[in-house]
C-alpha cells in the first residue's frame, strides 16, 4: 500500500487512503508510439495476472465528447481549450483512475498532465498557472518519457503510421509553418523542449524511442517489473476483474 | 502569456453578485435600460452562456455526473469562453460590458462545495479585473424566500444535494446558501466589493449603483463603437 501524494492541494471530497495499484505514465510527443506501448504493455501485464486500466486524454465521460467537438470546429479560444482539457483529466482522475488504483489495478495512462502542460505552454499560457490547475494530480508511481530528439523521424512515423498529420499535432493553430509538415517540425520541436525542461522537474525515466519497438517494451517491462516489485507480496491484483473499470459512472466520486 | 489581470482597455467591466434571491440581475437589467437609454455601448454577459460549452454542462446535470473539482473546472472552462469571446473583445473596442455573475459566484459556490480557496482563485487568474464589482447582500431568508417564491423546485447541484449535508432539498439549499454567504462576505475586503444593502426598495438600489457608475463613465465612450447587440 502507498500514501497518496499530489503535486498540490488534493481534490476535494476525495478519501486520501493508501492505495495498492499502481500508476504508470507513458509520455512522449506525438508519432512516439506512446499508444502501441500502452497496448503490448497491457496485454503483457494482464498475461502475468495484473488487472490494468489504460485511459488518456480526452477520454472521460463528462467532457470527452466535447472536448472532441470542439476541436472539430477549432473554435474555443486558447485559455478555454486548456481548461476544457483540465476538466476531462480531473474527471478521468476522480472517476476512473483514483477508484482502479483502490482497486489495485495498474492504471497505463497514454499522458498526463505533462503533455497537457506542454501543449497549453507552447501555445503562451502561463506555466506557473498550469501547474496550479494540474497540483490535482495525484503523483505517480512511474514516468515513462518515450524521447526520440529527432522531430524529422517522428514525421515519417506519423507517415508511415498512415494516419497521416492531424491539425492539432501539426499545431496549425499557431501559425509556425505554411503546411501540415513545416508546422508539425516547429511544433514538436517546441514540445520537446518543453518536455525535456520538465524532465528533471518530474523525475522522468528517459526511455530512447530511436530504437525498434521491441527493444523500448523490453525496456519498459524491465522498468515497470521493478516498479511493481518494489511492493510487498500481496498486492498483486488476485481480485476479480468483473466489474469493467471502463464503466466508471456508477461509481461514487 | 495570457493573463488578462488589470486590463487596460478603453471599455468598462461592471459585475453584479449575490446569493440567488438578492435581486441583482433586476438592477442589472434596469443598469442596461439606463446605459442604453444614455447612448452607450453596451454588451450584456450572462454566466452559463457559452455555447459549445453548454451541452456539456447540460448532459453533466442531468446525468449528475459532477464532483466538486468537475464542476468547478467545467464551469471554468465556460467563463473563459465567456471571457474570450464576450467581454474581452468588447472591452477592447471600447464598450461597457455588464456581466451578471462573475468569478466571485464561482469563488463562493466552490469554496462552499469544498474545493481549496487559493486553487480555484488560481484557475481563475486570466480573468479581467472589473472596473466595479457589486455586491448586492441580502439576509439568507428574505433570499430564500424569493426564490421560493420564483421556482417552485430547486435543482440538484443548485440546492447542494451532491454534498449530502442533508436529505431535505430546501434544508441543503439553506445551508448552502449560509456557506456561499459567509464566502461573500470573507470576499468583500479581499477584493473590494462595492456591498450594496439588497433590502433597499428597488428604486434606492439603482439610483446608488447609477451614481457609482457614473464616476467611471466618459462622454467619448459614447463614440467608441456601436453595438448592434
Amino acid at each position: 500500500m502507498k500514501e497518496m501524494k499530489f503535486y498540490g492541494k488534493p481534490l476535494p471530497n476525495v478519501e486520501i487512503e493508501p492505495y495498492s495499484g499502481k500508476l504508470i505514465v507513458i509520455e512522449g510527443t506525438d508519432g512516439v508510439g506512446r499508444s502501441t506501448h500502452v497496448a503490448l504493455l497491457r496485454t503483457w501485464l494482464e498475461s502475468i495476472g495484473y488487472a490494468v486500466l489504460d485511459t488518456g486524454m480526452t477520454r472521460s465521460v463528462l467532457a470527452g465528447r466535447g472536448i472532441k467537438n470542439a476541436r472539430a470546429g477549432h473554435t474555443l479560444g486558447r485559455l478555454t481549450m486548456q481548461l476544457y482539457y483540465a476538466t476531462d483529466f480531473a474527471d478521468r482522475l476522480e472517476n476512473q483512475m483514483l477508484p482502479a488504483l483502490h482497486a489495485g489495478f495498474i492504471v497505463l495512462t497514454d499522458r498526463y498532465i505533462y503533455s497537457a502542460i506542454a501543449r497549453a505552454v507552447v501555445r503562451g499560457a502561463d506555466p506557473e498557472w498550469m501547474r496550479a490547475i494540474y497540483g490535482i494530480g495525484l503523483v505517480p508511481d512511474a514516468v515513462f518519457y518515450l524521447r526520440l530528439a529527432s522531430v524529422e523521424e517522428l514525421a515519417a512515423r506519423v507517415l508511415a503510421s498512415g494516419r497521416g498529420f492531424d491539425y492539432w499535432e501539426s499545431g496549425m493553430d499557431l501559425g509556425l509553418g505554411n503546411d501540415y509538415y513545416d508546422s508539425f517540425i516547429a511544433y514538436q520541436k517546441l514540445l520537446l523542449k518543453e518536455f525535456d525542461r520538465m524532465s528533471g522537474e518530474y523525475g522522468f525515466q528517459v526511455i530512447d524511442a530511436s530504437r525498434s519497438i521491441k527493444r523500448v517494451e523490453n525496456d519498459l517491462k524491465r522498468l515497470i517489473t521493478r516498479v511493481i516489485e518494489s511492493e510487498p507480496a500481496g498486492t498483486e491484483a488476485t481480485v476479480s476483474v468483473g466489474g469493467s473499470p471502463s464503466a466508471k459512472e456508477n461509481i461514487p466520486g | 502569456m495570457i493573463s488578462y489581470g488589470h486590463h487596460r482597455y478603453p471599455g468598462r467591466l461592471f459585475v453584479v453578485e449575490g446569493t440567488d434571491g438578492s435581486g441583482k440581475s433586476t438592477q442589472l437589467l434596469l443598469l442596461y435600460q439606463w446605459l442604453k437609454a444614455e447612448g452607450y455601448p453596451v454588451f450584456f454577459s450572462e454566466w452559463n452562456s457559452s455555447p459549445l460549452v453548454k451541452d456539456t454542462t447540460r448532459r453533466a446535470k442531468k446525468r449528475r455526473l459532477f464532483t466538486p473539482a468537475t464542476f468547478s473546472l467545467l464551469h471554468a472552462t465556460d467563463f473563459a469562453d465567456r471571457t474570450e469571446r464576450d467581454i474581452v473583445p468588447p472591452l477592447k473596442a471600447g464598450a461597457i460590458v455588464l456581466a451578471d455573475r462573475y468569478i466571485y459566484t464561482a469563488f463562493a459556490r466552490d469554496v462552499a462545495r469544498g474545493c481549496d480557496r487559493a486553487w480555484v482563485r488560481e484557475v481563475y487568474k486570466f480573468a479581467v479585473k472589473p472596473t466595479v464589482a457589486f455586491f448586492f447582500r441580502a439576509p439568507l431568508d428574505i433570499a430564500i424566500d424569493r426564490i421560493a417564491s420564483a421556482r417552485p423546485t430547486l435543482k440538484y447541484y443548485e440546492a447542494g444535494l451532491d454534498m449530502d449535508w442533508s436529505d431535505d432539498e430546501e434544508e441543503s439549499f439553506k445551508i448552502f446558501q449560509g456557506k456561499i454567504l459567509d464566502e461573500y462576505d470573507h470576499m468583500v475586503s479581499e477584493f473590494g466589493l462595492t456591498v450594496i444593502d439588497g433590502t433597499q426598495a428597488i428604486r434606492t438600489q439603482q439610483r446608488q449603483m447609477r451614481e457609482i457608475v457614473s464616476r467611471y463613465l466618459k462622454e467619448k465612450l459614447k463614440e467608441k463603437v456601436v453595438l448592434t447587440k
